[in-house]
């Protein structure tokens, strides 16, 4: 039977194709089949970065394309380091990293183990939990600012239903002391399910067998959840953290349509910073410097952490 | 406590874990119910105070996206007599009278275009790559795998500046083929580390079979292992197309007249006075609903491709 179709489709080839494959070596084949995706990412991923990288020792201005471009050495770099604004938006960004994966796990990983009870229908209601997670961030972060406005937004008319607060005398994305908080309720209510499906993978890869053997050895629940459920999912965990930190410290869509960096610039996160310096003020090399940094700085800190997630699979 | 069992929770557990999940459920699509139902409503509803709940439906919305809108006097209105059409008819009463078509249909028609050829390209690319990663010796194997790895981790600010830059010399800012080639290059990193995950659970021996019987690699790979990939296929690509559909950093960047796709688009309807909520709402809809079917249809495989296959079950 797997002959003949076999034979049919090798009918179906082109004479000029078999032809000309029949005499390509698996080596060449290899070559062949590797280089195009390579060339592309070459292209598009590694060339550009490269630039970047040369550009960031110039004071080059691409709207201004006729001026001399000059070469400053690691003048863009100091001036970075030492400006003051650019610290303040790392703080906004550290702000919107930690509370983002505190809140996303804490919530991710009890959802998860609920969902793990196995309560009828839990398929059906895990797949509505995983969809706005599907969803443009652009798309859904501009709707928000119409849940987010005083008085008419769902969200400050649910927000005052709940306490007894008037819905008209906040506003979310208006105010400094809110504003950072904004940004994080969306950002969760977005991607919570990322973390709560991993979790949950981790969960069902827990053997029954080990749960059966503690509870022979006595260990109470409470026991069996520290040392048997928190290690094993624990990988699984710190996977999660990863992606969503990564994904995090490059955030630029969800949060630049929510409060556009504003008020002042008390949300304003590295990219959006760095898009401001890149494509408003159009300094080229200072922000050319400025991604280089932010580049260094997210693989230096994937890299460490993946070494300890190695170490913690490894036990 | 006749059954009792260690592993499997009791019928208390599994009430109280279905009430706390459905309960988070309903809150979290709230939103996303929020978005479709503004989308019917009268801009006046839209912005009620208390929310309504319970309202007329009306398609003013979705007419309102797809169409320009003057506003005329009461003489002009009454010298252009009696609307002819359903949603001439429509704005008509609110003093407004249809002016030409919106931009909406062509941004979102721009998004079919580019998420698609996007799609396919780099199908084509990851899965020839993934076979060939799957299969051969390829020297610096690993590295060439982390290299692909790497590129996904770049803040899509930091690669648009040169992009930017090399775009506009090549004569491939805000062109289609520009931004093709370009969610191709982001996209193919997942695709080929999805593709080769898939690829490596296909029994090698079906190759070598087809081998034996005189076949050439390349037909033994377009015949033997890609039907035998597809399902790997389908929803690796569902996976690219989400993300060049959702992408909005180089969109907003890199497009602006002529290749614009829609989440750049969309924040940016407004109406005759201020933002129009109903139109922004429905043309969300139109734009979200897809990715939903998706996603319900889509569940199984879900976890591989979000997790870049790191997880797999």
């Amino acid at each position: 039977m797997l002959k003949s179709s076999v034979d049919r489709f090798a009918e179906a080839t082109p004479h000029a194709i078999a032809g000309r494959m029949r005499g390509l070596s698996d080596r060449a084949l290899a070559w062949l089949f590797v280089a195009p995706s390579i060339v592309l990412l070459l292209a598009v991923n590694i060339f550009p970065l490269i630039w970047t990288i040369r550009l960031s020792f110039t004071n080059f201005r691409v709207n201004r394309p006729n001026a001399e471009v000059g070469f400053v050495g690691l003048k863009n770099y100091l001036n970075i380091l030492s400006d003051r604004d650019i610290w303040l938006t790392m703080q906004a960004t550290a702000h919107f990293l930690i509370w983002t994966i505190v809140l996303q796990v804490l919530i991710g990983f009890a959802l998860a183990y609920l969902i793990n009870k196995k309560f009828r229908g839990n398929d059906l209601w895990t797949t509505i939990i995983v969809l706005p997670m599907m969803l443009s961030p652009a798309v859904v972060g501009n709707f928000w600012t119409f849940l987010y406005q005083p008085q008419i937004g769902l969200f400050n008319y649910a927000v005052g239903f709940l306490t007894g607060a008037d819905p008209s005398s906040f506003s979310m994305i208006g105010d400094v002391a809110l504003a950072p908080w904004a940004i994080v309720i969306v950002d969760t209510w977005m991607w919570t399910p990322f973390v709560m499906l991993i979790c949950l993978a981790g969960l069902r890869s827990i053997p029954p067998s080990i749960y059966e053997a503690a509870e022979c050895d006595r260990a109470s629940r409470w026991r069996q959840f520290w040392t048997i459920t928190i290690p094993l999912v624990l990988p699984f965990l710190m996977l999660a953290v990863l992606f969503r930190g990564i994904e995090n410290f490059k955030m630029f869509d969800l949060v630049v349509q929510l409060t556009g960096g504003g008020p002042g610039s008390i949300t304003e996160l590295t990219s959006i910073n760095l898009k401001r310096e890149a494509f408003e003020k159009w300094r080229t090399g200072y922000a050319s410097a400025y991604a280089v940094i932010l580049f260094v700085t997210v693989f230096g800190l994937a890299s460490i952490y993946v070494k300890a997630l190695n170490k913690v699979k490894q036990r | 406590m006749s059954s009792y069992s260690v592993t499997e929770p009791s019928l208390r557990q599994k009430w109280v874990a279905g009430i706390l999940v459905i309960g988070y459920a309903l809150i979290t699509i709230l939103p996303l119910i929020w978005i479709i139902a503004t989308g019917f409503k009268t801009p006046s509803d839209a912005i009620a105070y208390p929310p309504k709940t319970f309202f007329t439906p009306t398609v003013e919305g979705y007419v309102n996206v797809f169409t320009t809108r003057t506003r005329l006097s009461q003489e002009q209105l009454q010298a252009l007599g009696e609307p002819t059409t359903w949603y001439d008819k429509l704005v008509r009463k609110d003093g407004l009278v249809i002016s030409g078509p919106s931009r909406f249909a062509e941004r979102f028609t721009n998004s079919v275009i580019i998420g698609f050829g996007s799609t396919v390209l780099c199908i084509v690319l990851g899965t020839v790559a993934a076979y060939a990663f799957s299969r051969f010796k390829v020297p610096l194997k690993d590295d060439l795998l982390f290299f692909i790895l790497s590129t996904r981790m770049m803040p899509p600010i930091a690669v648009a500046i040169p992009i930017f830059l090399m775009f506009r010399s090549l004569g491939l800012s805000d062109t289609h083929a520009g931004m093709i080639l370009l969610y191709t290059a982001v996209n193919l990193s997942l695709s080929v580390w999805l593709l080769k995950g898939f690829i490596d659970e296909i029994p090698v021996e079906y190759e070598e079979a087809a081998l034996i019987d005189g076949y050439t690699r390349f037909q033994a790979f377009y015949k033997v292992v890609l039907p035998q990939a597809a399902t790997g296929i389908a929803s690796t690509a569902i996976f690219c197309l989400i993300f060049a559909w959702n992408e909005y950093a180089f969109a907003v960047l890199l497009t602006s007249g002529n290749a614009q796709t829609a989440p750049p688009f969309i924040p940016t309807i407004i109406g005759v006075s201020g933002q129009d909520w109903p139109a922004v709402a429905a043309g969300a809809t139109i734009f979200l609903v897809p990715v939903m079917v998706f996603t319900i249809l889509l569940r199984k495989h879900l976890l591989r491709g979000i997790t870049f296959g790191a997880v797999r079950k």
